[in-house]
């Protein structure tokens, strides 16, 4: 039986054309773009190049692109690289409950350096309410960190209007755009973006590169010290067949982009609305409309995520869970609680995430096999009895 | 929200497959049933027993594969002992039986507690 595979959020195959432009740079042209020899000015060449595609998908200067090693360290030196170099006008972070992990980690090891960190609630689709962002500012916010997506349960953020409020009050915001660029439209001017995080693993890239959008104007501390690359803000050799290959796969994003949005979320509506009507109890976590086109997370009660996603695996279907028992920590997924919903449901989601290769003949098999696995864990469990009789 | 289906075991995966002695036993010797909902675990436990020996065994679960694995396993393991020899049952034997990684002993942890709250609800009937 073929694979399915439905969990595009948490990383993408590499596009045979990304490979292709990679792999000279594997082999022959190996040089390292700091020297002067041919070798590396090809490299160099090849590295610039690909900025330029990159700044030019987010309406950027190519200048203010840093490469990074992905979508967390983008993340980490956007708001520890600020915090630092703007440590003595302010100490005060203002983001969300439902960021991802590689933006709360490192606002948490901030508040231990004596910085304080607003985390805004959410309302029950998981959007921040941009009045509320206006609210927490004070005298001392130096910065305002809001995903554009959430990569749980696909909700895209009110960015413009919070960037707007952010350059009105002369603050820093960042954006992690991880889950959207390639996928819709991502312009930094738009958003309102100061700092923007990306990754090229999530648009048919290689893993292991990412990149930091940081306008000219924006002070920020390197993370990584000991080389002038990427002009004092990131030391160390460029991942030269990564970086091309980043390049190469939002080229291929920017042609595919509003097509396979169309398409996806034809896909993502039919299967939410056919889960719906074949399984009872279940909760659509997320908002109904503005979402990521790919993103299915559902809630489906009296069943764990986790049991869930090993019966699907059992059926060669790849999803995710927000369980706890998946991630190693003990409390289930914090995007699902801070939508409000209980510990029950959070430890019941389930997500499906659809990319360039998923199929109606795929999610048709979805449609198929969960019903029957959900009535199955169901007739084991006792939650379900309980509440029902 | 990574999977990590490649630490369970074999037994584990087999028994999650095709689970022994799920259901009920109504007008049952002893029964159980242990919460945990921080961790998503539920199991409930049922024993009939003939004299002092336990006759039958049956379970619900909710939970992780390994939680629904070991509550099954529990039942098989429960048929032919005495409540006294099911009381013994540590959840390192449990935790052995079912080769459950390390992460994964908590499972072990409640189906301890489990047989151990049946036993007990045997004797208070019994008493």
């Amino acid at each position: 039986m073929k694979r399915i595979y439905l969990d595009y959020a948490a990383t993408t195959p590499l596009h045979p054309e990304v490979f292709k432009v990679m792999k000279p740079y594997l082999l022959e042209n190996f040089g390292n773009p700091a020297t002067l020899y041919s070798y590396g000015q090809e490299a160099r060449q090849a590295v610039e190049s690909a900025r330029d595609k990159i700044a030019g998908l987010i309406h950027a200067k190519s200048e203010e692109i840093v490469f990074t090693g992905g979508g967390t360290e983008a993340n980490n030196l956007a708001i520890k690289g600020v915090a630092q170099a703007l440590e003595k006008k302010g100490n005060h972070i203002i983001t969300c409950a439902i960021e991802h992990h590689s933006v709360l980690g490192p606002c948490q090891a901030l508040e231990k350096r004596g910085f304080a960190v607003t985390y805004l609630p959410v309302d029950e689709y998981g959007r921040v309410s941009p009045e509320s962002v206006g609210n927490a500012i004070t005298p001392k916010t130096i910065l305002i960190s809001i995903m554009h997506a959430n990569n749980e349960i696909g909700t895209l953020q009110p960015v413009a209007e919070i960037g707007r409020i952010a350059r009105q009050k002369g603050i820093y915001f960042h954006t992690d755009a991880v889950q959207t660029l390639g996928h819709i439209p991502v312009d930094v001017d738009e958003l309102g973006a100061d700092l923007l995080s990306t990754s090229a693993h999530k648009i048919y890239g290689p893993k292991g590169v990412g990149a930091l959008y940081i306008r000219e104007c924006v002070k920020l501390a390197p993370l990584i010290d000991g080389g002038e690359q990427e002009d004092r803000r990131r030391a160390g050799t460029e991942n030269v067949p990564g970086i091309i290959g980043f390049g190469r796969a939002v080229e291929l994003a920017e042609v595919d982009m509003s097509g396979e949005a169309q398409r996806l979320t034809e896909l993502r509506d039919r299967l939410i609305k056919d889960l719906q009507a074949t399984i009872e109890d279940i909760h659509l976590n997320g908002h109904p409309s503005a979402r990521l086109p790919g993103n299915v997370n559902i809630s489906i009660n009296y069943v764990e995520g986790e049991a869930v996603c090993l019966n699907l695996d059992l059926e060669n279907i790849c999803a995710a869970t927000g369980s706890a028992c998946t991630t190693g920590s003990i409390e289930p997924s914090h995007v699902v609680l801070a939508l409000g919903r209980n510990r029950q449901l959070a430890h019941g989601s389930v997500r499906f995430t659809m990319g360039k290769w998923t199929s109606a003949v795929e999610i048709n098999r979805v449609k198929k096999v969960l019903p029957g696995i959900v009535a199955r864990l169901r007739s084991m469990s006792p939650l379900y009895r309980q509440d029902r009789h | 929200m990574a999977g990590r289906f490649s630490e369970y075991s074999e037994k584990v995966l087999k028994i999650f497959r095709n689970p022994a002695n799920v259901g009920v036993i109504n007008d049952p010797d002893a029964w159980s049933f242990i919460s945990d909902p921080t961790r998503g675990v539920t199991m409930e436990l049922f024993l009939k027993l003939d004299g002092t020996i336990i006759s039958d065994a049956r379970f619900r679960a909710s939970g992780c594969g390994a939680t629904i694995a070991t509550t099954s396993a529990i039942t098989e393991m429960l048929k032919g002992k005495t409540p006294e020899q099911a009381r013994e049952i540590t959840d390192i034997d449990l935790a052995q039986a079912l080769e459950l990684s390390e992460r994964k002993h908590y499972v072990a942890e409640l189906g301890r507690e489990l047989i151990a709250a049946a036993v007990d609800d045997y004797r208070q009937r019994n008493a």
